[in-house]
């Protein structure tokens, strides 16, 4: 039994490692409020928007779709939704109840607390099934018509029927029966539980005919050591019994787990959409396209984490920059830059984790690893300066590095002087074109950017934060050659403007 | 579980000691030495230059896991001459024969299986317990000494060792005393594991009878579940802790057991009666034996898997002429294959008249450990083992002597190096022109000027004794000293002073010393991410 609501065919693995870089990428993108819009107060959500969307990155392009077909199924059915995903908050909850402390216990123990936890699962199943009769039919997405068909294949009336004797057997009101053999030391070896009905119809035959010899004999209820040992016999006996049954008993758990992690990440999308809504703000569902295709258009692109903020509308940006590889961003202090690389990386974590972005519309090439290289704040440790520290952390990005990738670059290598930096961001970004990448590179660094410029090659985009004759920003970024100032006097002089 | 009233074991007879170890005055295993004439005194202690050559962490390693088989003794007698050493290359050539390999590990682990039980039933109290432990005990030995039989014959063991055991065998399986206990042994046992019986629970009553066709419940609860088996589940099974000794309840159970199954339970009673002390002294000597080269076998194992080689060395006891390829340091080897580093091997050859080599270089470079493994190699090769490395011709030394620098201790500095002069002299006191000496950065606790001249008078008396040596030295004035002496040094990467390489070659000593250069720390050029980003 699975659910498969993540991926085609198999289980999202809630237990991997998330990607080597993904405290900078949370630090750098701003994850966290987008997270946070999703999981709201509830941590278990808010951890799993955090792994699915940290993890999404690097599927290919039919689980997005598929993806996106569930996310759909699940904006329009929200109450049903909620109706199974509790089932699993439910199955959850009895776990934590009936199940604490299996481990450690005897095989008797084990059993008697499986087939108790057994017995409520079960009751859940079949409510998940009366669900799946009733309202099946609203659900188009591939993953829930497979989900609704493989509870009602899986689970027939008589299997039902069948599970619910055996597990009143198991408390075996008749006694327990154990087989067994001599081991090397003529100690008990070898046991197998028996079914002990048989012996019981042909009682009166036996002690008629050919009575089978036997000796009986009662314990001591005091004597600690007896009783020990006829324990040890029974458990024994029990333990493929109480193993078979408690792996059951995890089996249909871990089912339940998985549903409502799975659900959880589309009811935490589908509370980010109805924030959103609020706010005003549209969404459309990306159109991926295939890894390597350098395909990149957006529009009206907005990041996501800055509306989250603002609580409002913000401005978006249009890129039409399909083939391009590198883009060289310049311009204005206080532009849009940081925000349009964000909305562009946030935007493309959320379409590769099937959900919607905060865009008229935007496709993209999928990529199969997203790195940022944020400039960041001195190092507080001491340890190294930060320029040590810039390098070190590109080195950590090429150690991991994977072809088609998207890497981010914020103000990278300016911690030292202009020439310097412009020179080592030049051989990195030079080396790393020779590999299959998209980069996005917002600079001060004029000769760097001036240099590549000045290259005219045709993969490259230069794009240029706005800014009026009058000194105002626009937020929009146009195509347009580096300059040689960033307007930083501007800056001064709006701060300063009182002072003068 | 419970040990009271451990009965006495009946004296065993003839000298068949239950277990290899506990002889107090065990005979030397045959399969050690060519003739029994021949063998030399075992030592029980360490030899001096153990430590200094790390050979007791290398034997600590070797007879890791057979403690018991007391094999350290045999570990600390090199041979005397050749033909010993002829006599263990042929075990060893056998031993590269996998299925003979095995047929010998097969062995060794039934008569480990034998001494078990055999302490098991020393341990046991309720007698039918004690009489099924030594039932399996006879069926392992049987079983262990049938099967070498069997398996020396088919295997094309060659040695001499080997081939007399094998005769040794093949005579003894035919005794009607060996023939008569495998039979009885099997009879009995096969009759016991025939019984099987039912223990019905119910509450505080519990009956035993004969087992009657009931059905496995187990696999019908199994079955009915397994649809909800799927995928890595973990194992709820609980495991047993495996103490077979029975109490009181048990012991009940099994006597109703023995009740409702006389005739097993009669067959055991009449063995325990008969064969008590069944095993033969040779037998048991031979296991011990052959385990000192299993050890050494399994040892070897470890490192060829990582990619390093032995080789049977070409021993010599007049030529001084020696070689090896790609040698390296046991102990440093087995550490980093620990840590899946790869050791680095090298060469050494002394040629003519050359009979001492003096190595100096950077410090840390490899210098100890490469003095270390010459002596090793000569050790292991005077114990009649394959050595490391791809190529080896060795001495064969009467004694060997070690003279490395003591761990500084609280006397004064003028101690120390009168400590150290009373060492060096003994080493003159007793080696010969045969010996093997190692000394490592002698002197050291003096001043340069002194060390000098001390270093020069020793390595010159040495020499003139033609002495087989290695010297490590900071001082590369030594190394010039005669033309008995060979220089090597300790090199470095050319473009790079501070990595060393550890790799000791045969050069002149040019006494510079060197200062760790500043590496490109992050690789982050463009030549160098375009050799990164093509991995």
């Amino acid at each position: 039994m699975k659910t498969h609501l993540l991926y085609r065919g198999r289980d999202f693995d809630w237990d991997q490692a998330l990607p080597p870089n993904h405290e900078a990428l949370v630090q750098d993108l701003e994850l966290e409020t987008l997270f946070q819009a999703m999981g709201g107060s509830d941590e278990y959500l808010l951890e799993v928007a955090r792994r699915v969307i940290l993890l999404g990155v690097g599927d290919d392009l039919e689980t997005i779709q598929y993806r996106q077909a569930v996310l759909k199924d699940c904006l329009q059915n929200a109450a049903i939704i909620r109706q199974i995903y509790e089932l699993g908050v439910e199955a959850v909850e009895r776990k934590r109840k009936q199940w604490f402390g299996v481990m450690g216990k005897s095989p008797m123990g084990i059993l008697s607390g499986s087939v108790d936890l057994l017995g409520s699962l079960v009751d859940l199943l079949g409510k998940l099934r009366l669900i799946g009769r009733e309202h099946a039919r609203k659900f188009q997405a591939e993953g829930f018509v497979n989900l609704f068909k493989m509870v009602e294949a899986e689970l027939p009336d008589a299997y039902f029927d069948k599970i619910k004797v055996y597990l009143r057997e198991l408390r075996f009101p008749e006694g327990i029966l154990v087989s067994a053999e001599l081991g090397d030391g003529a100690e008990s070896a070898r046991h197998t539980l028996r079914r002990g009905e048989k012996a019981k119809a042909g009682f009166l035959q036996r002690v008629f005919k050919d009575a089978p010899q036997s000796f009986t004999f009662k314990i001591n209820e005091k004597d600690d050591a007896a009783g020990k040992a006829i324990s040890s016999l029974r458990d024994r006996g029990l333990n493929p019994v109480s193993n078979a049954l408690a792996q059951s008993a995890e089996h249909i758990m871990s089912f339940f787990a998985s549903l409502r992690g799975e659900l959880g990440f589309y009811l935490g999308a589908a509370a980010l959409q109805q924030k959103l809504t609020q706010y005003g703000v549209s969404t459309c569902f990306p159109v991926p396209a295939p890894a390597g295709s350098n395909k990149h258009t957006c529009t009206d692109l907005k990041d996501l984490s800055l509306i989250l903020t603002v609580g409002k509308q913000v401005t978006g940006n249009d890129i039409q920059a399909d083939g391009k590889t590198l883009f060289m961003i310049t311009g204005a202090n206080q532009g849009g830059k940081s925000t349009f690389l964000r909305a562009t990386g946030i935007a493309q974590m959320m379409m590769q984790s099937g959900m919607f972005v905060t865009a008229d519309a935007f496709s993209a090439a999928i990529c199969s690893r997203v790195y940022t290289h944020f400039t960041r704040e001195e190092d507080v440790t001491m340890k190294s300066g930060k320029f040590d520290e810039e390098l070190r952390r590109m080195g950590l990005i090429i150690d991991a590095f994977v072809p088609n990738s998207l890497i981010l670059f914020n103000e990278s290598f300016s911690s030292t002087n202009e020439r310097e930096g412009s020179e080592i961001a030049g051989q990195i970004v030079h080396a790393l074109l020779e590999t299959k990448v998209k980069i996005f590179f917002v600079t001060h660094l004029y000769e760097f950017a001036h240099t590549f410029y000045k290259e005219n090659m045709d993969h490259a985009l230069f794009l240029r934060a706005e800014r009026q004759e009058d000194g105002k920003r626009t937020f929009k970024l146009k195509p347009g050659e580096p300059l040689e100032t960033s307007f930083g006097a501007d800056l001064y002089k709006e701060i300063f403007a009182g002072a003068a | 579980m419970t040990t009271i009233n451990q009965p006495v074991r009946p004296a065993s007879g003839g000298g068949s000691d239950r277990a290899a170890t506990s002889a107090g005055a065990a005979r030397v295993p045959a399969i050690l030495f060519p003739q029994a004439a021949s063998v030399p005194a075992i030592p029980n202690a360490e030899p001096e230059f153990f430590r200094d050559l790390n050979l007791d962490q290398i034997v600590d390693a070797i007879t890791k896991g057979r403690e018991s088989y007391d094999l350290k003794p045999f570990f600390y007698a090199p041979l005397a001459n050749l033909d010993q050493i002829a006599f263990r290359h042929e075990i060893m050539h056998d031993l590269e024969n996998e299925a003979l390999f095995a047929a010998l590990k097969a062995f060794s682990d039934g008569m480990a299986a034998m001494r078990f039980a055999l302490d098991r039933e020393e341990e046991f109290n309720y007698q039918y317990q004690k009489e099924r432990a030594q039932l399996g005990a006879a069926v392992y030995y049987c079983d262990a000494v049938a099967n070498l039989r069997r398996d020396l014959d088919a295997t094309g063991a060659r040695s001499r060792g080997l081939l007399a055991t094998r005769d040794f065998l093949a005579q003894y399986v035919e005794t009607p005393g060996f023939k008569t206990l495998s039979q009885q042994a099997h009879a009995a046992k096969d009759a016991l594991d025939a019984v099987r019986y039912c223990v019905l629970i119910n509450d505080s009553n519990i009956t035993v009878r004969n087992y009657d066709g009931e059905a496995d419940y187990s696999a019908e609860v199994e079955d009915t579940f397994n649809i909800f088996k799927q995928g890595d589940v973990k194992d709820y099974r609980v495991s047993f802790n495996e103490t077979v000794g029975i109490n009181h309840v048990e012991a009940m159970i099994l006597d109703f057991v023995a009740k409702l199954n006389p005739q097993p339970f009669a067959a055991l009673d009449d063995f325990y009666a008969k064969h008590q002390g069944f095993s033969d002294r040779t037998v048991l000597e031979f296991d011990r034996g052959i385990q000192f080269y299993l050890a050494y076998a399994e040892y070897m194992a470890s490192f060829r898997t990582a990619g390093l080689s032995f080789c049977f060395p070409q021993m010599s006891d007049s030529s001084k002429t020696v070689l090896s390829r790609s040698g390296f340091d046991l102990s440093l080897a087995s550490k980093l294959i620990a840590t899946n580093t790869a050791p680095i091997c090298n060469d050494f050859e002394l040629n003519g008249g050359e009979r001492m080599l003096v190595i100096s270089g950077p410090n840390q470079g490899g210098k100890t450990t490469f003095a270390r493994a010459f002596g090793q190699l000569h050790y292991f090769g005077a114990l009649g083992f394959p050595v490391q490395g791809a190529e080896a011709k060795l001495f064969l030394a009467d004694r060997f002597f070690t003279h490395f620098d003591t761990e500084e201790d609280l006397k004064n500095l003028q101690g120390k190096l009168k400590d150290d002069l009373i060492r060096m002299h003994r080493i003159f006191d007793h080696a010969t022109s045969k010996s093997l000496v190692i000394m490592n950065e002698i002197f050291a606790s003096t001043s340069l000027e002194d060390a000098t001249f001390l270093g020069r008078k020793v390595l010159t008396r040495f020499t003139e004794l033609d002495t087989l040596s290695v010297c490590v030295t900071f001082i590369d004035e030594l190394s010039r000293l005669n033309d008995k002496i060979v220089s090597m040094m300790a090199s470095i990467v050319p473009d790079n002073p501070s990595q060393r390489t550890f790799r000791i070659i045969r050069r002149p000593a040019d006494g510079l010393s060197y200062a760790i250069a500043l590496a490109q720390k992050h690789h982050l050029t463009y030549e160098n991410l375009k050799g990164r980003l093509t991995r």
